[in-house]
């Protein structure tokens, strides 16, 4: 209902959730950039969904503002709100069809004749055909697609999309997380996407902040979250990390050096998120496709410069365009390592002794007073 | 030969279940039948037990009993006015318990289950105490009270059912389109918990237009249908009672089998091109 | 608010309470219903309670005297109505059970594209008024009727007139009629829950059970059965509870001597007009049933009544 004001940012200030003795979101401060795709990434429980709910209006923030553009929304409730969801599971609503479900926004606005722009917007999401109609009777993408025409046809500031792909299988997910981007691209507007899927965070978003027990852990564009995390959290959650215990050995302006029981290791001093003077603990990290495997007996071919560990492979898995390998190593117990299968070495069997190396450059290094493994996804939080 | 021997026996074996609901729900029918049978009866005398000879002379004239008509139109408005009043507070009521947390809840739903945990006869006879201790004079009004009194209890549960497996992202959903609070509860709510609010009415109105003993206790000089019904059984029985219990029946039946008709073709209607 | 814990925005943001109007909502929903209920449903049990222990006649009007005595005169005098009716209504209730379970299960299991015709059947008699219903079962159990000649030819009445549930070589006026008029009347209230709660099974369960090794009857013991117990304990409360206060039956198809509870009430409240004994009565048919309805639920381990 308000009338649109341009450049609409969402500015978050120091908003939080409480509910009773329990902190949902602790005081946070945001700002999604107008016309970008943002995502909210965490694991189930991180106050994602709450941040998203009151942006939208539809949970009162316990302290903070909520601001569109030079507008405070704070208090404006959701109906005057220019900001539309696509709820998690669609929410369509089930005594309507598909028609007017899409024109359930503009008829509330009081618009009389929506039937042209109705037509239009399922048009967009390839729907013309089902106008008619009811929700039931149509497939969970299609489902999904609605919902995400229902929204936009109002033209909202803002879209907030509350893990819009969950319910889909994993084919049907990678077509609607294109579909969803080409749709963004299309329009224009600023999309606020909430999602516990690193993968469907980093491909559809310019920025990811990743969240925590409530805190945002670390904000950026997917590419820098992914080389540089500064928590064993983000380390750990977007993708997979190798984390090893160190010390530190010697600093120069440049490099590094650390030890790891009889091993030296070195890394850039610029990727160094922790304190760095010698004697202080560090975690070190390298991600698994950054290291090459090569069998204990050309161990001389392994040129100096590199950063090297030794080990035994424990097991090993063919992925088509990769292998898996896990090596147990005295730094690291389950180091993983990705191999693309371009020239496969048939020595490498579990069992067989091996030397890992690595660029320096690509080890980054963490503050070693965290949990080691935060934000490891286990077998009982895979949804 | 012992193939063929066996196979009633397991014949019957398999469709046991089916026999044993069969035979219940013939014992189930059986009353209505004999009902409607005796529509056509002549009896002779006051009392119509037994089958004398077929006729028609009380479905031509259904209304020939003195207070028959009467007491059935005021068992119509009754259950109608209880019907409403029941429905518009157990729906509101059901609304509350889903909706929202409050002090006093545990206490809430013990006073609604306890109506339904407790024998008609008891409530009947409290209720006129309470009655008669103010100097409330007994008729429509003190039968409409105790109606929807005890309709309540069955309108919130059957509403409570629906509007507990109702999604709240529904609601949420059309407050984010720009429905507000009133707009939200007519073109949302309202229409998804219409089947639940539609059954509890329902319950109400047949629940108070065949109630006896409570409207026995409290009616006064008033005579609904059952109340008219049980002096005849006293008095005699005229057959103008059956035709109106057989007409209700099947009126009844063919409410519901056109309502599921129309159901089933506007199903087909909508079915995929 | 303190400052003193270390918060990660600088400054102290504004704390938001909600408003006043939107926490009462709930309440000016629930008040007329609420009110209805503790006025004409609480409160009369109140007067009630008092009724009874009032002494005095209609002429002098009645006062309270806290004649507790009143309890035992009418507790001793009717005690055979008190036995009875409980028998009766269990008696009822089981019969319900076993004949309610196999149509409930047919229209859950077995019923097909017939299911909907089989409930409109089960729910349609509800629009014959039950005593039109009732005074039908007159005619059927009627002396010298088919049902009566066909069991009195089999012997079978002499057989329950030896067990004392008729007299006579006849039916009405006979516990047996009363019985089956309770068993009448209230099996709706049994099939319609235990439908609700067999049709929540998901039919896959029958197979696994199968896969699993479970015959079926055994699949019936250890899986229908117990999934099907809410629909049992509310089933059987609600044919229990009505069937212990129902007079209708009792006196339409039985004898003096098949009196029930509900009988007494009635005529000492509407007929004799000795409201203490009728409220006495009627309290101490209040309390064995809620005694014997909480212990039940407790048992079963159920919460809700439907």
């Amino acid at each position: 209902m308000t009338q649109k004001t341009e450049g609409g940012d969402v500015r978050l200030a120091g908003i939080s959730k409480t509910y009773g003795a329990f902190t949902a979101v602790h005081p946070l401060d945001l700002t999604v950039p107008q016309g970008s795709f943002f995502a909210l990434l965490g694991a189930s429980g991180c106050g994602k969904t709450t941040t998203l709910r009151m942006i939208a209006g539809l949970e009162d923030p316990s302290t903070g503002t909520v601001s569109l553009g030079s507008t405070d929304v704070t208090h404006l409730p959701p109906y005057k709100r220019p900001v539309n969801t696509v709820f998690q599971s669609y929410a369509l609503f089930p005594h309507l069809d598909i028609s007017e479900n899409v024109a359930f926004g503009l008829r509330r606005r009081g618009i009389k004749s929506v039937q042209k722009q109705v037509d239009e917007m399922l048009e967009l999401v390839q729907l013309g055909q089902f106008a008619h109609r009811k929700p039931h009777q149509l497939s969970g993408g299609q489902q999904q697609r609605v919902a995400v025409a229902r929204a936009l046809i109002n033209h909202p500031q803002v879209l907030l999309l509350d893990e819009p792909l969950g319910a889909l299988d994993l084919k049907l997910r990678r077509q609607m997380q294109l579909e969803l981007k080409r749709i963004q691209t299309e329009v224009g507007i600023t999309f606020v996407h909430v999602t516990h899927d690193q993968e469907e965070a980093m491909t559809m978003a310019d920025q990811v902040a990743v969240m925590n027990g409530g805190r945002v852990e670390q904000l950026g564009a997917p590419a820098d979250l992914y080389e540089n995390p500064r928590t064993t959290f983000v380390a750990n959650f977007l993708g997979t990390s190798n984390l090893i215990q160190a010390e530190i050995a010697a600093t120069a302006s440049d490099v590094t050096t650390v030890t790891c029981g009889d091993v030296k290791l070195k890394l850039p001093a610029g990727r160094c998120r922790a304190q760095t003077s010698p004697g202080d603990r560090i975690l070190i990290g390298v991600r698994p496709e950054k290291v090459s495997i090569a069998h204990a007996d050309d161990d001389a071919t392994v040129p100096d410069s590199r950063n090297r560990l030794t080990g035994r492979i424990v097991a090993s898995s063919f992925i088509g365009v990769s292998t898996q390998f896990i090596v147990d190593s005295p730094s690291c117990a389950d180091f993983e390592v990705y191999v693309q299968n371009v020239e496969r070495d048939a020595r490498l069997t579990p069992g067989t002794e091996v030397v890992l190396h690595w660029n320096p450059e690509h080890t980054f290094g963490l503050d070693a007073d965290q949990a080691i493994d935060a934000g490891v996804q286990s077998v009982e939080d895979a949804s | 030969m012992t193939q063929l021997s066996k196979r009633p026996v397991t014949w019957l074996r398999r469709n046991l279940v089916v026999i044993a609901g069969l035979l219940t729900l013939a014992y189930m029918i059986l009353p209505n039948v004999v009902v409607m049978v005796f529509s056509f009866n002549k009896p002779n005398g006051r009392f119509n037990y037994a089958w004398q000879q077929f006729s028609l002379d009380a479905w031509k004239d259904p209304c020939g009993v003195a207070d028959l008509c009467g007491s059935l139109a005021l068992s119509l408005q009754l259950g109608f006015w209880a019907m409403l009043g029941a429905t518009v507070l157990g729906t509101m009521v059901a609304f509350a318990l889903v909706r929202y947390r409050f002090r006093a809840r545990g206490a809430i739903n013990s006073l609604i289950f306890l109506p339904m945990a407790m024998p008609e006869v008891v409530m009947a006879a409290s209720l006129l105490t309470l009655f008669l201790n103010m100097g409330a004079p007994l008729g429509f009004w003190t039968v409409l009270i105790a109606h929807i009194m005890f309709c309540l209890s069955f309108v919130v549960t059957a509403v409570k059912a629906r509007v507990m497996s109702m999604d709240p992202r529904l609601e949420e959903a059309a407050r984010d389109l720009y429905a507000g609070p009133l707009q939200t509860f007519l073109r949302v709510t309202l229409p998804i918990a219409a089947p639940g609010i539609a059954a509890g009415a329902l319950l109400a109105f047949s629940l108070s237009f065949d109630d006896f003993i409570i409207t026995n206790f409290n009616a006064g000089s008033t005579v609904t249908f059952p109340m008219f019904v049980w002096g005849s059984a006293q008095r005699g029985t005229p057959v103008q009672i059956n035709v109106i219990g057989t007409a209700m029946f099947v009126i009844a039946v063919l409410v519901v089998l056109g309502g599921q008709l129309l159901a089933s073709r506007r199903k087909n209607s909508a079915a995929p091109e | 608010m303190t400052l003193t814990e270390a918060r990660p925005v600088k400054a102290e943001p504004p704390v938001h309470k909600p408003s006043t109007r939107k926490r009462l909502v709930p309440y000016w929903l629930l008040v007329p219903g609420i009110l209805w209920l503790l006025v004409f449903f609480a409160l009369p049990l109140v007067y009630q309670a008092s009724t009874s222990l009032q002494t005095g006649s209609l002429e002098a009007g009645f006062k309270v005297t806290w004649h507790f005595r009143t309890y035992l005169d009418a507790f001793g005098e009717y005690w055979p109505q008190f036995v009875r009716s409980l028998l009766y209504a269990g008696t009822a209730t089981i019969l319900c059970l076993l004949l309610g379970y196999p149509l409930a299960y047919l229209i859950a299991f077995k019923a097909g594209r017939w299911r909907n015709l089989v409930l409109v059947l089960v729910i349609a008699p509800f629009f014959t008024s039950f005593l039109i219903r009732t005074l039908a079962w007159k005619t059927i159990l009627a002396d010298g009727g088919p049902v009566v000649d066909v069991l009195n030819t089999l012997h079978i009445l002499d057989l329950t007139d030896f067990l004392g549930w008729t007299e006579g070589s006849r039916l009405l006026a006979t516990p047996l009629a009363v019985v089956c008029g309770l068993t009448y009347n209230f099996l709706p209230f049994m099939i319609l829950p235990l439908y609700t709660s067999l049709e929540r099974i998901d039919g896959k369960l029958h197979e696994a059970a199968g896969d699993l090794y479970a015959s079926p009857a055994t699949t019936f013991r250890k899986v229908t059965f117990p999934l099907s117990m809410p629909g049992v304990v509310s089933g059987t409360l609600l044919t229990f509870i009505p069937a212990a206060g129902d007079y209708v039956n009792a006196e339409l198809l039985g004898s003096t001597d098949t009196k029930m509870v509900g009988s007494v009430i009635q005529s000492q409240f509407l007929r004799v007009l000795d409201y203490p004994t009728a409220a006495a009565l009627s309290f101490i048919l209040m309390a064995i049933v809620l005694v014997m309805v909480t212990v039940y639920m407790r048992k079963s381990g159920t919460e809700d009544l439907v």
